[in-house]
């Protein structure tokens, strides 16, 4: 392998590893203040980047893109106060199925909007020939657009999780729900919230990948699979070690179409799953002392 | 005795439909009838497997397709080019394999549909208990992804080998001589004989399940249900219960899968994606989870209408809602709205496996 | 002879120790109880012997047999049955299908057998029916067999507890803290109860608050306090034992 396309496969597994950890750290937001997986976490950033291509005739690129994330994160807000705010200690089955009906609604949705067809927004710099030379390699500046803006968003949430005061009553949450109502925390809004924040967080990476990946109506189980794959390497619920678990699966999903059929790509992530969940279901950085007091 | 009388409605709406269709001049309802019944044995059997198991499959479609898959690609095709090699040869000199002519005249050699059937079946016992072994280890969302995982797989690797025909499918299957005058296939002459087929076999399934239910097989299976911890301390073996549970759930997706191709003549990847699990999943859920009757009524009812097009390009999106309808409102499922409120919360506490 | 033997048994939670080193017997025909205050890792006991939890060192030992490590179904079928300080019934399921799962361990049916009904098949569900139904007329609750368990009232639901538990047949039964929520009448009924199972034949170890019931019951009595065996004597010599009075009375 020439060191050109070593760090093009780099480039690429970054890519993907930087979607694959923000729709990671969606399924954790929701996981910690709610014990649910959310099986719709995928639909977001398939909504994220449809709506913003519906938008772009109708305003400039950056207005439709945040447009686009605000009526996502309405969609995740509806979401979570039509079916999830009412139900009283549903039980883990009861929520998956919710979920995975959910997803397929808004996939059926979506499809009946938009079609079958695939789509995407422009490059955001310059267009597809566009490229810088990193090392030799030539890498399309949408590339580290992806990266950047992923990055960007993991601190911001580390920062809003940190210092603001609703970041830190979602926190209290999920350290113990109990506690927090007693102290007075709003737990149903911060519920509420964290809908909004996955939503919001999935439909900017959905817009940022769309040039590079396209959008299309039916994206969403395979990112959601995933992002779920990543959710356990990084251990369920632990937003940092979810970054690092992306950027390892984009990395070694890049590199394996050097030894495996494109066709079985999706099956290496889904393979890992399988192993994780089979040899240390806690995740590779989780303990699993942790993991025995959670509820699955 | 008291399981045909339990049975016995069931039998005389079956007769009774038939005639119905018959005397009406529209026995071309009995087509989609007989792909239903095919489709409710696979609901049934996963109804025991999540009703009573207590365990959610996410991956059922792809039992339905590694029977539907193995029993069409054995019977079309043809290894007259093979026939020198030594298995080849041996499984001919048993009688295992089937010479014929074609439309065109040339001459094939394929896998008789028994023997197939036969392989199609300890195939999906064999691949369910590798996989239920550590899958079944797992709870909750982890066993909820770890077998939508294993659907995936199923469904990619029919989707990118040539063997299975990647995004065609397979074609052209015969049909299943089960014994002579007995044959399924998709032949309008057959349409009655077929129906009953189907409706044999669904009520055998349904017979050996309601059986089962009712032994000490289905109580420790309920009794795990209903408190792990207490039926692993009265000497049940809740693992070793889960996974043939779950291997015997994956049989009858399998059984359906061979039954279903040879019925339609083919089968396509769609057979083996997300949605077909998805729905069989919704099919058990409206009709009530630990319910046989229900999810039969509702698999065969709901099957119906979907093979006739009455939801149009909905038909995925009438799935979904359904899911979401009953799980919010009926979790127990339709039949149980009426007569017994009190189990709602029951699902609630203990329906977490 | 001993029916069980618990050997330096020790049972550790993070920097917790539920049961540091803990030996004691329990003689064939024995009623033996264990009694401490809260915490004293009674139940951690229970689930150490039972196999729900593993045990961090030591050896539990059964008819001559070491038995830790091994499944919680294993050790059942190897008879040992137990009953739970929170009542555990098989939600969904009646009173007698309760009992009917005790003989779980006592009958064979599989799946196959069961799905073909093959022959013996019916004979033996029978049999199972009629001794679930026996010993629900035992312990005078055969009248509610046919309602839901888990609506039944709490004495009837330690009672089908029990039906279950003795449905096994079990060598050596335990019992937690089966007087826990009765009023004295019923306290009085369950210690009379006890003497008759002792009286079947079962060996019986039980953990129990109300002193009174463990006085009237108990051939010998074992005292933990902090994980900790602190006193193993007969009931009257344990009433006067000085380190057990500091336990529960505190210290002057």
């Amino acid at each position: 392998m020439t060191i050109e396309l070593f760090i093009q496969y780099c480039f690429a597994g970054l890519t993907y590893g930087s979607i694959y950890a923000i729709v990671a750290i969606g399924f954790n937001i929701i996981y910690n203040t709610t014990g649910i997986i959310n099986f719709a976490q995928g639909e977001f950033v398939m909504l994220g980047g449809m709506i913003s291509i519906s938008l772009l005739p109708l305003m400039p690129m950056p207005l439709a893109i945040a447009l686009a994330v605000v009526i996502t994160m309405a969609v995740g807000a509806l979401i979570e106060i039509i079916f999830i705010r009412w139900l009283k200690n549903p039980s883990v089955l009861r929520m998956i199925i919710i979920t995975i009906g959910l997803s397929i609604l808004i996939r059926e949705t979506a499809v009946h909007i938009w079609g079958e067809g695939i789509r995407a927004l422009p490059y955001f710099i310059g267009n597809q020939v566009t490229a810088i030379s990193v090392f030799g390699a030539r890498i399309s500046p949408q590339v580290l657009v992806v990266i950047g803006v992923c990055g960007l968003m993991v601190v911001a949430l580390g920062l809003f999780f940190k210092t603001t005061s609703v970041g830190r009553q979602m926190r209290a949450c999920s350290a113990n729900r109990t506690a927090a109502v007693l102290c007075g925390i709003n737990t149903r809004n911060m519920v509420t919230f964290s809908f909004v924040l996955s939503a919001g967080i999935g439909a900017l990476a959905g817009c940022v990948m769309s040039p590079i990946t396209y959008s299309e109506y039916d994206i969403g189980t395979g990112l959601a699979i995933k992002g779920f794959t990543v959710a356990i390497i990084g251990g369920l619920g632990n937003a940092g070690s979810a970054v690092i678990a992306g950027l390892l699966l984009g990395l070694i999903e890049a590199f394996s179409v050097s030894v495996v059929p494109l066709a079985f790509q999706d099956a290496i992530a889904i393979a890992i799953l399988l192993v994780i969940l089979f040899v240390r279901p806690h995740g590779l950085f989780g303990s699993s002392e942790a993991a025995g007091l959670k509820e699955f | 005795m008291k399981r045909l009388l339990s049975i016995a409605p069931l039998l005389v709406a079956i007769i009774a439909i038939q005639l119905l269709c018959a005397a009406t001049g529209t026995l071309y309802y009995l087509t989609q009838m007989t792909m239903s019944a095919y489709y409710a044995l696979l609901i049934i059997g996963l109804c025991v497997l999540m009703g009573y198991a207590g365990q959610i499959s996410l991956g059922h479609g792809g039992f339905f397709a590694i029977g539907g898959y193995i029993s069409a690609a054995l019977t079309t095709h043809n290894l007259e080019p093979l026939q020198e090699n030594v298995l080849v040869a041996a499984l001919n000199s048993l009688g295992l394999l089937h010479a014929g002519v074609d439309l065109y005249g040339g001459t094939f050699l394929v896998v008789t549909p028994w023997v197939a059937c036969i392989v199609a079946i300890l195939a999906a016992v064999l691949i369910s208990y590798l996989i239920g072994v550590p899958v079944l280890k797992l709870k909750g969302h982890y066993l909820a992804m770890a077998t939508l995982g294993f659907g995936i797989i199923i469904y990619r690797v029919v989707l990118a080998s040539e063997y299975f025909g990647e995004a065609d499918g397979i074609s052209g299957v015969p049909g299943f001589t089960l014994v002579p005058g007995l044959t399924v296939s998709g032949d309008f002459s057959g349409r009655i004989q077929n129906y009953y087929i189907a409706w044999g076999l669904l009520i055998i399934g349904l017979i050996l399940l309601l059986n089962l239910i009712d032994s000490r097989v289905g109580r420790a299976l309920r009794a795990i249900h209903g408190s792990s911890e207490a039926a692993d301390a009265m000497g049940v073996n809740t693992a070793r219960f889960k996974i043939q549970t779950f291997v015997l759930s994956a049989v009858f997706a399998a059984i359906a899968g061979v039954f279903l191709t040879h019925y339609n003549g083919g089968i396509g990847p769609s057979e083996a994606s997300v949605m077909k699990s998805v729905r069989y999943v919704a099919l058990v859920a409206v009709g009530g989870m630990a319910h046989l009757w229900g999810a039969l009524t509702m698999g065969v009812l709901l099957n119906f209408l979907s093979l006739r097009g009455v939801f149009g390009s909905y038909d995925d999106a009438v799935f979904g809602l359904i899911l979401i309808l009953i799980m919010l409102f009926a979790p127990n499922g339709i039949l149980s709205l009426r007569w017994r409120p009190g189990l709602a919360k029951q699902v609630d506490e203990k329906g977490d496996g | 002879m001993n029916l069980l033997q618990v050997d330096q048994l020790h049972k550790r939670f993070g920097g917790l120790h539920a049961v540091s080193d803990v030996s004691f017997a329990v003689r064939q025909g024995q009623i033996k109880a264990v009694i401490g205050p809260n915490g004293a890792g009674k139940t951690t006991l229970f689930n150490l012997i039972s196999g729900a939890l593993p045990v961090t060192s030591g050896r539990v030992i059964f008819k001559g047999k070491a038995i830790q490590g091994k499944k919680p179904y294993q050790i059942a079928s190897r008879g040992i049955a137990r009953t739970y300080q929170n009542i555990k019934m098989f939600s969904g399921m009646t009173a007698l299908e309760n009992v009917m799962v005790g003989r779980h361990t006592r009958s064979r049916a599989g799946f196959m057998a069961s799905m073909f009904n093959l022959p013996g098949t019916p004979a033996e569900e029978r049999a199972i029916r009629a001794q679930a139904m026996d010993l629900l007329q035992l312990l005078d609750i055969a009248d509610v067999a046919d309602i839901p368990a888990t609506s039944l009232a709490f004495g009837q639901q330690r009672a089908v507890e029990l039906a279950r538990a003795l449905a096994m047949e079990p060598e050596l039964l335990l019992l937690d803290e089966p007087a826990a929520g009765l009023n004295i009448y019923e306290t009085a009924e369950v210690g009379r109860l006890i003497s008759k199972i002792r009286d079947l034949g079962i060996t019986v170890l039980l953990v129990e608050h109300d002193m009174s019931l463990v006085m009237d019951i108990s051939d010998e009595i074992v005292v933990l306090s902090f994980g900790q065996k602190i006193a193993e004597d007969l009931p009257a010599a344990i009433q006067q034992n000085p380190d057990v009075i500091k336990i529960y009375l505190g210290e002057e």
